[in-house]
């Protein structure tokens, strides 16, 4: 029999996720006993028309990560789930926008210029941008459009699992491929992890108190963090209660917060509205100017609460930047 | 125009700015804030009709989730109402939605919506008058700031999907 093919794709990300793959380390061998892979731009050269010469539903499983934000990104989620039988959101970017969709807080004009004209960093005198398409000597060169608003994979194309995480973990990967390849496939729409808040498995959930109550946030940088108390307990913005577990909590057991990559679970609609409305309620003070200088402790709320999932959430975008 | 722009104007059911009032979703404790709207009603006091009064059991019970999926289903505005400090029935939800109000109006502002279109306000079940004021007030001002229109902006926003474009430049 041969080989179930599977596909690797990249959109709008960081490559962190190309790693976790990679961080398969010997069990990536497993994985290509079983499995024949026929794309995967990163590690291996096959060109676009290969896979536009396969047949409809050729590959068995393809997974993507990254957020759709170009005219090529989208064209290419759209041949991939055309030619794939179970398209995989692979990671926070393309599960939910992940930190490219904090550009939805911008309009496409101001960000390419800054980038291009603004940033301390940039040089660039005659203001050169990127051109949709440029001819040389004859030659005609095209270049994507990148698209006003980021969106999620599932914004764009039908998408039949999730798999999350900023990157998703090499164990969470592993269980994930093996429930794909089993006999009783998860449910479309599925997210492949745990289905739990990340406090469930926090090594500090029994420092975490029944009754929490904040008379200040402080950021990592400004406290000595006690590595075993609840970082809520110490007045540190954590998104362990609005988020889904499956990582490990691998950040509180390093001494940081949680910052939400895996995103909530599935009763909660929007992990921002969430954690704001858990951390809110549990605030010391009870008079509006003093429950205002306990909250000047989030200094960018959107920033905070939607790091990974902006494209997700409710609003989706800023939304007054009209058509910019 | 561009087309962003014009996608949003077009096919929205959004009615003509002529014909346009504001629509307010208002959430109303079962204690005071929504006896206060009965009260308005059995007292004969005419406000204005713009609003769709959902009753919870407290203030403290209206999630920010609610607030946003009413914004982003075509709410102009959204208006909650709780009984006054001290005098909750569950002790202490008003003062937590007054937090959770507090950060939702930065981080509204933040995502481009003007911070008049949610509104707090402590009413008793004693003041229907109260009910009639902020309603009239809240209406008009939304009139003045004109349609909110979420669904309208999130179709304008689609429209520069298109399934087949081109081929793919590799």
């Amino acid at each position: 029999m041969p080989k179930p093919k599977v596909a690797f794709y990249w959109c709008a990300s960081c490559g962190g996720c190309e790693e976790t793959v990679v961080d398969l380390a010997e069990d990536i061998l497993g994985v290509v006993e079983k499995l024949d892979i026929v794309l995967w731009p990163v590690a291996m050269d096959f060109k676009y028309a290969d896979v536009e010469a396969m047949e409809d539903g050729a590959i068995f499983a393809t997974l993507l990560n990254g957020a759709i934000r170009s005219t090529e990104q989208e064209q290419m989620a759209r041949l991939l789930r055309r030619k794939s039988r179970v398209l995989v959101a692979y990671g926070s970017c393309a599960c939910m926008g992940g930190i490219p969709s904090l550009a939805n807080g911008f309009a496409r004009e101001e960000i390419l210029k800054f980038n291009y004209e603004d940033a301390p960093s940039v040089v660039n005198g005659p203001r050169t941008r990127p051109q949709l398409s440029f001819e040389e000597e004859g030659r005609k060169t095209h270049l994507p459009e990148q698209s006003r608003v980021v969106r999620s994979l599932d914004q764009v194309v039908d998408v039949d699992y999730f798999i999350p995480g900023c990157p998703p973990t090499p164990l969470i990967t592993k269980k994930a491929l093996a429930a794909l390849l089993g006999d009783a496939p998860p449910p479309k729409g599925s997210v492949l992890a745990p289905d739990t808040a990340l406090c469930e498995e926090c090594p500090r959930k029994v420092g975490k108190p029944a009754d929490l109550s904040f008379a200040q946030f402080r950021r990592p940088h400004q406290a000595l963090l006690d590595p075993e108390k609840c970082l809520l307990a110490q007045g540190v913005v954590c998104l362990g209660p609005a988020t889904r577990g499956g990582c490990g909590a691998q950040c509180p057991a390093g001494n940081m917060p949680c910052t939400g990559c895996f995103g909530p679970t599935s009763r909660v609609r929007d992990q921002g509205a969430k954690i704001l409305s858990s951390l809110c309620a549990n605030l010391e003070a009870k008079e509006a100017p003093d429950i205002d200088r306990v909250l000047e402790g989030i200094p960018d709320p959107v920033g905070t609460f939607y790091r990974y999932g902006m494209a997700k959430s409710i609003l989706r975008r800023r939304v007054d930047l009209n058509g910019g | 125009m561009n087309p962003t722009d014009k996608a949003a104007a077009a096919g929205t059911g959004t009615p003509p700015a002529a014909e346009w009032t504001p629509r307010i979703v208002a959430f109303f404790c079962n204690w005071c804030t929504y006896t206060a709207a009965d009260l308005a009603g059995v007292s004969r006091l005419k406000y204005s009709p713009n609003v769709r009064v959902i009753r919870l059991m407290c203030s403290g019970r209206v999630d920010p989730q609610f607030i946003l999926d009413a914004l982003s289903k075509g709410a102009d505005g959204v208006l909650i109402g709780g009984c006054h400090p001290g005098d909750c029935h569950y002790v202490e939800g008003n003062y937590k939605m007054l937090r959770r109000f507090r950060l939702l109006r930065r981080m509204l502002s933040d995502m481009g919506i003007e911070p008049e279109r949610v509104r707090l306000e402590w009413i008793s079940a004693a003041e229907g008058d109260k009910v009639k004021l902020v309603i009239n007030e809240m209406s008009a001002q939304l009139s003045a700031l004109g349609p909110l229109n979420l669904p309208g902006k999130a179709k304008g926003w689609d429209a520069e999907l298109t399934a087949e474009r081109e081929a793919v430049h590799a």
